[in-house]
C-alpha cells in the first residue's frame, strides 16, 4: 500500500547578523572590496525581528495565511505587513537570533559553541517560556564565558564569531587544528543547518502530536556536508538531528541533490515505507548561511531591505497507510534522466509526462508545487518569478499536449499554480513548501492531488553539467484495504481435497 | 551572413532562465565559437 503524509512542519529563523558576517554574497565583498558602499549600508537595510514576523511570506511558510490569500496581496510585499502576526504558526515558528544561538549550543557536543554569560542567561530566561524547550534541552546549554575568553578564540584561534545585535556574544570554536572541513566556518555552517532542522523535528512532533519513539527513520536533504579531512560529506547529519529531538528509536541518512534533494528523500521515503521496511520515516532539512543576503545588493540597490535574512527548515512524516491521509503515489514519478538534455521545454516535459502512465492529462493535476521561491526577493534581483516561469513551462507543454488550449494558458497558471512564499534557500523553496497546506486540501476535499517537483543545479558542483529533476503525486487517500491474498480459501480446499484424491487413488492402486 | 559567425561567445545561463548548455547548442548553429559556458543559480 502507499505511504501516506502524516504530519508536515515549517520553520523560519531570523538571523540578521548572519546576513552580514557568513552569507557568501557579503564575506566574498569583504575579502574583494573591504570597503565597498556595499557592506557600509547593508546595516541600515536590516529588518527588525517584528517586521519579519508580520512579513507576508513568511506567515505563509508557517501555515498562518494559506496561499489563495497571500496571492490576493498585491506584489510588492515587503511594504505590507500581516496584523496580528504571531511568531507561532500552525506548522511550526519564527524563531529571533538570540534564541537559535542557545539552540546551536544544545547541537553542538564537541564544546565547540562558546556563548558570553550575560547574553546566555538573558535569553535562557527567554527560552523557558518556549513550548519546545524540555529539560532535557535545556541542560545541554552550558556555562557562560567572559567576553575576553571569546575574543581570545576568535583573534587567536580562528574561531567563527557570532553576534547579536552587533555585539559578539559567542563564537563557534574550530574543531582542528588543521583539517579544512572541521575548520571554524564549516562547524558553524553545519552547526546552523543541525539546529535548524532539530527546530523542525521538534516543530514536527509537537505541532503533530507524534510520539517520538515510533519515528524509525530520519533523512536530511540540506545542502551541507559534514566529516572530516578523510571524508568530506561522510555524514550524518540525519541521526544527529533525531538524537538532540529525541527520536531514540530511530537511526538515518542523507539524501543530496541541490535543490531537488527533498524531492529526491520524499521519493525515498516513500518507498521505505511502502516496502515495508519502515513504519515512520522523516524527511527534514535546516537551512544555508551562506545563502543569506544572496541577492541582498540588488535589493539595497533599488531601496529594499535585505529580504534574504532567514534561514529555513522543515520535516516531513511519511508512515503506513493510515486510510486517511493523502497518499504518496509512486507509480507516478518523474525524473530527468542522463539522457534528457537541459532546455527547460525538455526538463519540465521530463518530470511531468509521468502522467502519460496513468492516462491523465496536464489538467489532471489539481495543483503543481513547483520553485516556490518568494518572488518578491527574486524579482528585484533580476530572476523574475521563478514559479510563475514553471507554471508558463508547465502550461505550454499542455498546450502542445492538446490538454487545453492556447487561450487558456494564462488561466491555467491561475488554477494550477500559486504565488510563491519561501525564502530563497536552495532546497527549502523545492516542491516541499506546499506539503502542509496539500495535505489539508486534500482532507478538506478542496483538491484531489497534486505533484510535487524539484529540480536541483547539479553543475554547481563541477562534477557534471547536468540538471536534475524528480516529481511524484500526492493524492486523496483511496482508503485501506487489506492485501490481496494470492490464493483464495476455496482455492485451498479445492487442491487439499485434490491432493487427498490423488493419495487415495495411490493407495488403491497399490 | 549570422550576426554570431565567427564570433567567440562567453555564455552565463540562468538555472531557472536559460541553461548554458540550451544557449550554447543555439550559438552553435549560428556559426560562433563557445569559449566559455556556464549556468548560475541566484536561488
Amino acid at each position: 500500500m502507499n505511504s501516506v503524509i502524516k504530519g508536515t512542519s515549517y520553520v523560519l529563523v531570523h538571523v540578521p547578523d548572519m546576513v552580514i558576517h557568513n552569507g557568501t554574497t557579503q564575506t566574498t565583498e569583504r575579502t574583494v572590496n573591504p570597503n565597498s558602499e556595499y557592506l557600509k549600508q547593508i546595516k541600515d537595510h536590516l529588518r527588525s525581528f517584528e517586521q519579519v514576523v508580520a512579513y507576508l511570506p513568511n506567515q505563509t511558510y508557517i501555515g498562518n495565511l494559506i496561499p489563495e490569500e497571500l496571492g490576493k496581496y498585491e506584489q510588492p510585499w515587503h511594504d505590507k505587513n500581516l496584523d496580528n502576526a504571531d511568531r507561532f504558526g500552525k506548522y511550526g515558528e519564527i524563531m529571533p537570533q538570540d534564541e537559535f544561538i542557545i539552540l546551536m549550543q544544545m547541537c553542538d557536543v564537541f564544546d565547540l559553541v562558546k556563548l558570553e554569560s550575560s547574553f546566555l542567561e538573558g535569553t535562557k530566561k527567554k527560552l523557558k517560556n518556549h513550548p519546545l524547550f524540555d529539560d532535557d534541552l535545556m541542560q545541554r546549554i552550558k556555562a557562560g564565558e567572559d567576553v575576553a575568553v571569546i575574543k581570545k578564540y576568535v583573534e587567536e584561534e580562528h574561531a567563527e564569531p557570532l553576534y547579536h545585535n552587533g555585539n559578539l556574544v559567542g563564537c563557534v570554536k574550530r574543531a582542528h587544528d588543521l583539517d579544512v572541513n572541521l575548520n571554524a566556518h564549516v562547524m558553524h555552517e553545519n552547526l546552523v543547518s543541525k539546529a535548524s532542522n532539530v527546530l523542525a523535528l521538534l516543530n514536527l512532533v509537537y505541532k503533530n502530536n507524534i510520539n517520538r519513539e515510533d519515528i524509525d527513520y530520519v533523512i536530511d536533504c540540506s545542502e551541507e556536508a559534514c566529516g572530516d579531512m578523510n571524508q568530506r560529506g561522510g555524514g550524518n547529519f540525519a541521526k544527529a538531528c533525531a538524537e538532540v529531538a529525541g527520536f531514540v528509536n530511530a537511526t538515518g541518512s542523507d539524501t543530496r541533490g541541490f535543490c531537488a534533494g527533498p524531492t529526491h528523500a520524499l521519493i525515498e521515503a516513500a518507498a521505505l515505507v511502502k516496502a515495508g521496511v519502515f513504519r515512520n520515516v522523516v524527511v527534514s532539512a535546516g537551512g544555508a548561511t551562506a545563502k543569506l543576503g544572496m541577492n541582498g545588493k540588488d535589493h539595497i540597490k533599488k531601496g529594499l531591505p535585505v529580504l534574504e535574512d532567514v534561514l529555513g527548515g522543515f520535516a516531513v512524516l511519511v508512515s503506513e497507510n493510515d486510510g486517511i491521509n493523502p497518499e504518496i503515489n509512486l507509480d507516478l514519478v518523474g525524473r530527468h534522466t542522463v539522457g534528457t538534455g537541459s532546455s527547460p521545454q525538455a526538463v519540465i516535459t521530463s518530470l511531468v509526462s509521468s502522467l502519460d502512465k496513468a492516462g491523465m492529462k496536464i489538467t489532471d493535476v489539481d495543483k503543481y508545487s513547483v520553485e516556490m521561491q518568494n518572488p518578491d526577493v527574486t524579482k528585484p534581483a533580476g530572476a523574475g518569478d521563478v514559479p510563475l516561469a514553471n507554471y508558463k513551462m508547465i502550461g505550454a507543454l499542455a498546450v502542445k499536449r492538446g490538454d487545453i488550449d492556447k487561450k487558456d494558458l494564462a488561466s491555467f497558471t491561475e488554477q494550477h499554480g500559486m504565488q510563491g512564499w519561501a525564502p530563497t534557500q536552495g532546497h527549502i523553496p523545492s516542491g516541499v513548501p506546499y506539503i502542509g497546506f496539500c495535505r489539508e486540501d486534500i482532507l478538506e476535499g478542496k483538491i484531489k492531488n497534486t505533484m510535487i517537483v524539484g529540480k536541483g543545479s547539479l553543475f554547481l558542483g563541477r562534477m557534471t553539467n547536468l540538471f536534475d529533476g524528480v516529481s511524484f503525486i500526492i493524492e486523496a487517500n483511496k482508503g485501506k484495504s487489506e492485501p490481496q491474498s494470492t490464493i483464495s480459501e476455496d482455492k485451498i480446499k479445492e487442491l487439499i481435497a485434490q491432493a487427498l484424491k490423488n493419495f487415495a487413488s495411490n493407495l488403491m492402486a497399490e | 551572413m549570422s550576426l554570431l559567425q565567427g564570433k567567440k561567445v562567453i555564455i552565463i545561463g540562468d538555472r531557472d532562465g536559460i541553461p548554458g548548455p540550451a544557449i550554447e547548442e543555439c550559438v552553435k548553429t549560428a556559426g560562433a565559437e563557445v569559449i566559455f559556458s556556464s549556468t548560475e543559480c541566484f536561488v
